[in-house]
């Protein structure tokens, strides 16, 4: 598994996964041989496709699913035998709307906060209301809320008794411009105040903008793990698309020393180069050009997105 | 153990039972009050006393216990099948609670209403007559049990129970046979000799009877056997909801 950075690297992860698997009654296997260490105080984004095992693996760490085989320690406590110590430190916001009906508001996050067995506390309560735009709401009934204030009040049942890792499992899965907004400010704050947070999402671009680390998630497997600014240097790609003035039918003898490809029907060359490499020849590269009578149209340079990488990384 | 857990489940399961009162307690008391009326009344003026105990009165301990039996399994039956429905069933397993913790919030509860609605039914029927109670701390411990026993037992068919229909199925096709045709609105002497032992089958009987014997010192069986039945039906529902919390039976895949 890829290091986390120097930061992370010196603490000790606050979840540890070790070869979770998960096959279902079914058949189905959902998680295969899943090993995974969380550091504290990181944001680490798990993307997938529908039905990778991001959901499963969420489950299985906070005690929903019971695992096939394998092991989860949270906070350095076994997530099965010492359940109490090890959930005492989770919050989670599920990915389904699943809140009861004709309790109010106040009513089940106070449930929520006992439940986790930590003494009332109606200031700090009444402040995570407050954050997430609720506390208007605090006396409504469950049944009577939009789609969008029902996953508020399960963010704020996750967070009542005050958790030092928050999994959110799609937690922007249709919801609008500004409840998106109002989440990841919350998770900027959470970050701020040192809580782990583990979410999950098939929308690329919250991950490039959000995470520290992102988990590529495929077929219950863990294709890989790491740091998203390395993730897109290493597997990301620079190109250099060149539009020629005439089109072309092969590369000048020239020119052949040179990683090129003809695209677009002979109308533009590609030149694919190392982005961590010093020297890009680039320069070189646009000279050849020049001496081999070629003139140009216009240039552009494209990089390969996370997402990108993720459709090569899902498809192979 | 996690006691703020217990409190917080019981104390929003009661709140169910406040928010609803109307419904929890008018549909019990008029049920009772329509069986003295026709039971007690219209045609229990015309059957002879039982055992030297006046048909209106002979009822009593039988019609508490119908109540009892079917409001206690309604309740914890709908207590844990309703947040497995709407899925919010995800906190609790995802909380620092055992399952014995979970159990005592929503049994607890459960058993506390039907003892509420108990007292009440007694109260009732006091309208309709002279209520003598014998040996009422008997009377409260068969009571007791009675709650927490079909408690745990509508728990197991919450847990069981995989949409609406199944929920109501062995309320309606196993209960109430076995209420009415368990003594609880005659003495099992009354019966032919076969009917008798076959009756004696029939675990709620054994209950009606024990509850019968604290108000008037009659019964079909001994008093001992009585408390011997209940507890085991305890016991069974203790074992059975224990292998079920063990394997995660349609909590957990």
């Amino acid at each position: 598994m890829p290091c986390p950075t120097k930061e992370f690297r010196i603490m000790n992860p606050i979840v540890s996964i070790n070869k979770l698997c998960k096959t279902y009654a079914s058949g189905h296997q959902a998680l295969n041989s899943v090993s995974l260490d969380i550091y504290e105080g990181e944001i680490l984004a798990l993307l997938g496709p529908n039905g990778a095992g991001k959901t499963t693996l969420i489950s299985a760490i906070c005690g929903i699913v019971s695992p096939t085989s394998g092991s989860v320690t949270i906070g350095g406590y076994d997530n099965l035998r010492q359940f109490r110590k090890a959930r005492e430190l989770i919050g989670l916001v599920p990915q389904e709307l699943t809140l009861g009906a004709f309790e109010t508001v106040w009513n089940t996050i106070n449930f929520s906060r006992g439940l986790f067995g930590k003494k009332k506390n109606t200031h700090y309560l009444e402040q995570l209301l407050k954050d997430l735009s609720l506390f208007d709401k605090r006396d409504s009934e469950l049944r009577t809320l939009s789609g969008g204030m029902k996953r508020r009040v399960l963010i704020a049942k996750a967070l009542s008794h005050e958790p030092r890792i928050l999994f959110l499992d799609e937690p922007t899965a249709g919801v609008d411009v500004e409840l998106r907004k109002d989440m990841w400010n919350m998770v900027a704050r959470l970050r701020k105040s040192g809580v782990t947070i583990i979410l999950t999402t098939h929308y690329i671009e919250e991950a490039e903008s959000i995470a520290d680390r992102v988990g590529v998630i495929n077929n219950g497997e863990l294709l890989l793990v790491e740091q998203k600014q390395s993730l897109m240097q290493n597997l990301g790609k620079k190109q250099l698309i060149i539009e020629l003035r005439e089109t072309i039918d092969s590369i000048p003898a020239s020119l052949n020393h040179y990683a090129l490809d003809l695209v677009n029907e002979g109308q533009c060359l590609a030149y694919t180069y190392d982005t961590l490499s010093k020297q890009t020849g680039i320069t070189a590269l646009l000279q050849a050009i020049s001496a081999a009578g070629l003139s140009l149209r216009d240039l552009h340079v494209k990089q390969s997105s996370l997402e990108d990488i993720f459709v090569d990384l899902v498809k192979s | 153990m996690n006691l703020r857990a217990i409190g917080v489940i019981y104390k929003f399961e009661m709140l169910r039972f406040w928010n609803t009162l109307f419904q929890s307690v008018a549909s019990p008391v008029i049920s009772t009050a329509l069986y003295f009326v026709v039971f007690g009344s219209a045609i229990g003026s015309r059957i002879e006393s039982i055992d030297g105990i006046s048909y209106g009165l002979f009822i009593v301990p039988g019609l508490t216990m119908l109540s009892l039996l079917t409001q206690s399994i309604a309740n914890a039956s709908f207590g844990i099948f309703f947040p497995k429905f709407t899925g919010s069933i995800y906190e609790v397993l995802s909380a620092p609670v055992s399952f014995y913790e979970v159990l005592s919030g929503y049994v607890g509860a459960a058993a506390s209403k039907s003892f509420i609605l108990g007292i009440i039914i007694l109260f009732t029927a006091s309208f309709f007559v002279e209520l003598k109670i014998l040996h009422p701390y008997w009377m409260l411990t068969f009571l007791i049990l009675t709650c927490i026993a079909f408690s745990l037992f509508g728990f197991i068919i919450g847990l069981w129970a995989t949409n609406f229909e199944k929920l109501q199925v062995i309320p309606m096709l196993v209960i109430t046979p076995l209420v009415f045709l368990g003594g609880s609105f005659y003495s099992v002497s009354m019966l032919p000799p076969f009917w008798q032992t076959v009756t004696l089958f029939n675990p709620v009987l054994y209950l009606v009877s024990g509850f019968r014997w604290s108000f008037f010192e009659v019964s079909d069986v001994s008093v001992g056997l009585s408390l011997i039945m209940i507890l085991v039906f305890l016991g069974a529902c203790l074992v059975t909801v224990s292998w079920m919390f063990k394997t995660g039976y349609r909590l957990k895949q």
